[in-house]
Order: structure tokens, then C-alpha cells, then sequence
């Protein structure tokens, strides 16, 4: 590492400033163009490869804040909760795509969203592909709920974000339409499909050129049931809602935050929904970005309508 | 453009007895196609130089105007910005970024001048910090959170006046190169002086991403865009990101959370004279901030290190530090250099 390093950094600040002569433009021609490792190969360089830069990392915490390695010892302590409290069942997880970027969009629920983790866990252990979830910003103010949020693969929802994840990056991104409106909603609501926000979703995979792959989630909804919200102590903790749940009451204030109830966990993917629209628009028809939402929030309410009618129980399934 | 149709350059640098100026009038020495190099400010070079010209001046429009007439230079390089509010704030702040700017605008733009190109140097910190920041700025996205400090309101001016020179002056090329934190073997920086204590600070639960460039690359990157005419508005950041926590172990140094994680800003901010811990930076300890670098990578730019190789340089050096000492530096005594310069008894290289 120490020679390395000699090698990459002048001694003289001054040697390396030198303007672009003929000596620089050599250097620019033959310099690499600074890829880690060739993780992330930009096609059409016309930089020659070679060897990249020194790149002394000690984490694996990528650009986006995700380390696989916290991933990995957060599955190790999540799987217990996945297949023995939740007993999670897929249907139709062939229809995400192994390789390519996709937007997966699902119905959102419990007061502390127990949906995200169930799926983003789900579909890493099988399809061994990294999942990144797009979140409310508020959870870039918490600390250390926030920081391990972005560890795990929370990213803020951000339009630019999900064109970069998407597009340039090509992975798997997972966005709950409905936001806080889908995880505040009360107990007797339950399954019924909030507003999807304003399309922006649609907007995202047509900018993408990616499909939208919607997922229906039976089991969420009573994991934590929200029976009242107090729109007072809401506005005074500066959060979206505050919820009064089922499980506060059993378990109290603090614990009922935690103790999810177990609820059986089903999930089924629905066909791929692609856009005959080209890529890297600045705007699209946003009559057609909100009929195509539409159609996607009906066909993930169909789908629960009809994942509901064949549940024999809640806690069994 | 081909170095060898141009006619040789005269380069105005302003801020030479900054860091960043001296490095660069340096850099402009070494370069045979740089026939003239002046250097401006009111505090002596830092810095050995050879023929470079200093003048002792501020920037009033009257001296600025003057001094590009009676020199002709074709470039400007503007390095005199301050971007760290440690260095200087309030109404010198606004004095030295906004009105010396505005006059350094006004004079190269005056009739009959003779300025073809300009580089100004911005930092990364007018796109702010907060919660509701994408995870990387592009040079045409604006920032998601109004300025609150004094510097990020002058920066923001200042490019704002940039712009407007760009739509008057359509026959100047105009670079307005926004770095991001800046560490390396020399440079202080109030990040380099967090990494430089035995426990380096953090915001409590909180582990942000941070983009870094090396010292090295400034000045190459300053130089890149005078030497290509690439005009616009580029992003100057190592390659890579890494967490606040990553830069303190590079460092052989752990993080220690002693900065509330509630009201950072409204606790601290009256303190910021005595921690040196000033708001923008505050905010960038809590939720970070990247930057694409892509734009100018397209123009042939290529970096010497990444991010993670400028917390290494930087840890390098500060080792080395810790082991020698300060090492003093360089001092301007006006009459060795004007020995130097003009005496018939020193023997020069006749280019």
C-alpha cells in the first residue's frame, strides 16, 4: 500500500500540475479513468484500460450508502423473523428480472413499516441481487435509526436518485407509492389502497426505460395495526403521523414499537408492467403517467381483493 | 485548441497568497507557454516563486481595471475564493467573495479588454446539505435547502454574478469549477483539522458519505480547464465516497459522537468561532453530500486520486507530521526577491 501510494501521488505537488503539454496529453490518453476495481464499467470510454487508481477503502459502503456486509449480518439476524415469525410465502418471485434494473412497486402498510424489510430480505436471499429501497427523507434525520437505514440500502426517494440507481446502475429499486399515507392509514381501512402519490413512480421507470413490477402483500396490515393517530403529538415530534398502536397497547410505549404481531406474510409478484415510451425524457404525457399509476394501483388492489378472499386466517393464512 | 496556434498566455492569478493561488502560479511557471504570470493580493506569496509578479493589492474595481489594461492578460484565474468560513466570515467574507468578485467581473469585462478566459474556483458547498439532498449533485440541479450561512449566501452570489458575466461576455470562456473537500499532503481544511485530532468529532448517529479531492488535482483541474477552454460549470470530486467513520480509520482515528444529534446547528452555531466547527460543516458531518463528476471527465480530465486516496494523502502527511514536526515555511522578503529578479549578478537561463 505504502509503494502504491508513492507510485499514484507525486512527492511535488508541482510535477503533477504541470498544463497540458504534449506530455499531458499523453497522460490524458493513457490515463485510467479512475474505475474501482472495474466494478461499475462505463461502456463507450474511450480511455484504454488500465490499471486503476490506488483506492485505500476500508468499509464496503457504496456510493449510496449500502454495505453488503452489513446486509449480510443484518439477514443473518432478520432470517429468524422472516421464516419463523412472519413465515413469509412468495408467489411468482420468477418475475423478477435476475439482471437489469426494475422498479418494484408494492402496497405499503403497519405503523413502522414491517413490508420493506420483508421484501427487500426476500428477494436478496433468493434472486442474490442487492435490493435498494426508496424512503421518505425523514428518515435521513433520524440518528442511528437512519444511518443503519442507509446501511441496510435506504436511499431517499428522490427523482435523481432513482434515475441513477435504475438507469446508470441498473439494480433493483423498491418504492411504496402511497409513502406515509399508506403506513398511517387506521386499522379499519386496511387494504385499500391509498392515492400512489402523484405517478412520480411511472415517471421514474419511463425515464429509466425499466419495467414496473408490482407486488401485493397480504399480512403487513395486521403485523401492527394502527387503531388511532394523534395529529397533536404528530405535529409537536415534527413526524408525518403518530400512531397508537394494537401492539402499544399489549406491549407498551416502547416495546410496541418493536413487537410486530405475527401475522402471516404473503406476497405475490404480478406481471411486469413496461412502457412504450423512449428513455431519458425530459417530461412525459402526465396523462399517461397517471392512468399507467392508476392501472398499477388497481391491479395490486384487484390482486389483494383476491390474495383476501382465499385467506382462511391471519395468522395461519 | 493546439497549444502551439495560441499566442503565449498572460494569466492574472488572484488570491496568490492563498494555498490555492501559490500552487497554481507554480504550476503556471513551470509552463513555457505561459509567457506573463501576475499574482494579486494584500498578503505576501507563501509560496517561492520565480517570475511570477506580485502586487500588493486588493481587489478595488479602480486597481483591478487599471491592471488588466496596462497588462493585457488573456486568462484569469480566480482562485481567491474563500470556502471555508473558519477562514474568514461576515462582512469581510462578503467584502472579499462578493464585491472583489463582482469588481474582478467588471474589470474583465470592461471594454476593449483583452480577457478570453476565465476559471473561477467555487466549492461543492453552494449545493448545501440536508435531508432532502439526492444522493449526488449534478452541476444543474440546485440546491434543496435555502442558504443559511453567511458563506453559502456569498458563494451562491458570487456564481450568480458569474453567470451573468457568461451571458454578456459570450466571447470569454467562462469555467466555474466547484471543488469538493479538499485534503492532501499540505492543505488545511476545517475537515483536515477534525481528522487531525486524537478522536475525530461526529454528529451523534449519524455516519455520512463524503466525497473528497486531492490538492494535487485542484491545481490540475484549474489548469485543465485554462488549457482546454472548456467552458461551463464542472463538478470536482475524487472518485468514490466513503462514510465520515471510514475517514477517521484511515486515519488511524476513531469517531467519537460528541455533537448533539438534535439542533446541531442552533447549539454550536454560536460556538463556531471557538470549534471551528461552522455550520456547513455541521450539516455536511450529518448528512454529507456527492457530487458527479462526470461532465468534466468528459472534457479529458482524469484524476490522480480517489476519494478514499485523498483521506490517505492526507494521513500520510499528517503522520509524517506528527513525527517531524511543523516544518516552517517559505517567507516573501521583498528585497532577496528583487535581488533575485533584477540584479545583472544573478545568472538566468534565457529561455
Amino acid at each position: 500500500m505504502v509503494a502504491g501510494t508513492l507510485t499514484t501521488v507525486p512527492e511535488r505537488p508541482v510535477a503533477e500540475g504541470e498544463p497540458a503539454t504534449a506530455k499531458a496529453k499523453a497522460e490524458v490518453a493513457s490515463a485510467d479513468d479512475g474505475e474501482r476495481g472495474g466494478a461499475l464499467v462505463r461502456v463507450g470510454s474511450q480511455a484504454p484500460a488500465v490499471a486503476p487508481l490506488l483506492d485505500p477503502r476500508l468499509s464496503d459502503v457504496d456510493a449510496w450508502g449500502r454495505s453488503e456486509r452489513a446486509r449480510a449480518l443484518l439477514r443473518l439476524l432478520y432470517d429468524p423473523i422472516y421464516s419463523s415469525w412472519f413465515r413469509v410465502e412468495w408467489e411468482g418471485l420468477d418475475k423478477i428480472p435476475t439482471t437489469g434494473g426494475a422498479l418494484l412497486v408494492a402496497n405499503h402498510a403497519a405503523a413502522i413499516p414491517s413490508d420493506a424489510p420483508v421484501i427487500m430480505h426476500g428477494i436478496e436471499t433468493e434472486l442474490k441481487r442487492p435490493v435498494y429501497a426508496l424512503a421518505d427523507f425523514l428518515f435521513r434525520r433520524l440518528p442511528v435509526v437512519g444511518t443503519i437505514w442507509n446501511r441496510a440500502g435506504g436511499v431517499t426517494a428522490h427523482p435523481d436518485n432513482a434515475y441513477r440507481l435504475l438507469r446508470q446502475e441498473h439494480q433493483l429499486v423498491l418504492v411504496f407509492p402511497e409513502g406515509t399515507k399508506g403506513t398511517a392509514k387506521t386499522f379499519d381501512t386496511r387494504y385499500r389502497l391509498r392515492r400512489f402519490g402523484r405517478g412520480g413512480f411511472v415517471e421514474a421507470a419511463m425515464r429509466a426505460g425499466v419495467p414496473v413490477i408490482p407486488i401485493a402483500v397480504v399480512g403487513a396490515e395486521e403485523s401492527m395495526p394502527t387503531l388511532w393517530r394523534s395529529t397533536t403529538l404528530a405535529k409537536v415530534l415534527g413526524l408525518p403521523y403518530f400512531p397508537i398502536t394494537a401492539n402499544m397497547l399489549l406491549l407498551g410505549p416502547v416495546l410496541g414499537l418493536l413487537g410486530y404481531f405475527p401475522a402471516k406474510f404473503k406476497l405475490r409478484v404480478l406481471d411486469p408492467v413496461t412502457f412504450d415510451v423512449p428513455p431519458d425524457q425530459e417530461r412525459y404525457s402526465k396523462s399517461r403517467v397517471m392512468d399507467e399509476a392508476e392501472a398499477i394501483r388497481i391491479a395490486i388492489q384487484d390482486e389483494l381483493h383476491d390474495m383476501l378472499r382465499d385467506r382462511q386466517s391471519v395468522w395461519r393464512g | 485548441m493546439s497549444i502551439g496556434s495560441i499566442a503565449r498566455r498572460r494569466v492574472l492569478v488572484t488570491g496568490l497568497s492563498t494555498f490555492w493561488g501559490g500552487r497554481v502560479a507554480l504550476a503556471l511557471e513551470r509552463d513555457p507557454t505561459v509567457e506573463v504570470i501576475i499574482g494579486l493580493d494584500t498578503e505576501d506569496p507563501t509560496v517561492e516563486l520565480e517570475r511570477t509578479e506580485y502586487v500588493r493589492a486588493d481587489q478595488s474595481y479602480s486597481i483591478l481595471n487599471r491592471l488588466v489594461r496596462a497588462t493585457q492578460v488573456d486568462t484569469i484565474l480566480h482562485t481567491f475564493l474563500v470556502v471555508d468560513s473558519t477562514r474568514s466570515r461576515g462582512r469581510a467574507l462578503h467584502e472579499g467573495n462578493v464585491i472583489g468578485t463582482m469588481n474582478l467581473l467588471a474589470a474583465a469585462g470592461a471594454t476593449g479588454s483583452s480577457v478570453r478566459n476565465l476559471v473561477v474556483k467555487s466549492s461543492t458547498v453552494v449545493y448545501g446539505a440536508s435531508h432532502r439532498d439526492p444522493a449526488t449533485f449534478g452541476e444543474d440541479m440546485a440546491r434543496t435547502s435555502p442558504a443559511r450561512t453567511g458563506l453559502e449566501r456569498s458563494l451562491l452570489e458570487v456564481e450568480g454574478s458569474l453567470a451573468d458575466f457568461t451571458a454578456d461576455n459570450p466571447h470569454v470562456d467562462v469555467s466555474l469549477l466547484r471543488f469538493a473537500n479538499v485534503l492532501g499532503p499540505e492543505s488545511t481544511t476545517s475537515l483536515s483539522r477534525l481528522l487531525d485530532l486524537p478522536a475525530v468529532p461526529a454528529v451523534a448517529g449519524f455516519d455520512p458519505l463524503l466525497q473528497f479531492v486531492e490538492e494535487h488535482d485542484v491545481v490540475r483541474a484549474i489548469l485543465h480547464v485554462m488549457d482546454t477552454g472548456a467552458s461551463g460549470t464542472f463538478n470536482v470530486a475524487g472518485e468514490g465516497r466513503l462514510p465520515w467513520s471510514e475517514c477517521a480509520a484511515l486515519c488511524g482515528r476513531r469517531t467519537l459522537p460528541v455533537l448533539p444529534a438534535f439542533a446541531t446547528e442552533r447549539l454550536l452555531g454560536p460556538l463556531a468561532r471557538f470549534t471551528e466547527l461552522p455550520a456547513e460543516v455541521l450539516s455536511l458531518l450529518r448528512y454529507g453530500r456527492g457530487v458527479d463528476t462526470s461532465r468534466l471527465r468528459a472534457t479529458g480530465f482524469r484524476y490522480t486520486c480517489t476519494s478514499a486516496g485523498a483521506v490517505d494523502a492526507h494521513a500520510r502527511a499528517a503522520r509524517l507530521r506528527l513525527t517531524l514536526g511543523q516544518v516552517a515555511g517559505y517567507r516573501w522578503e521583498p528585497d532577496v526577491e528583487a535581488f533575485f529578479r533584477t540584479s545583472p549578478s544573478v545568472v538566468r537561463d534565457e529561455p
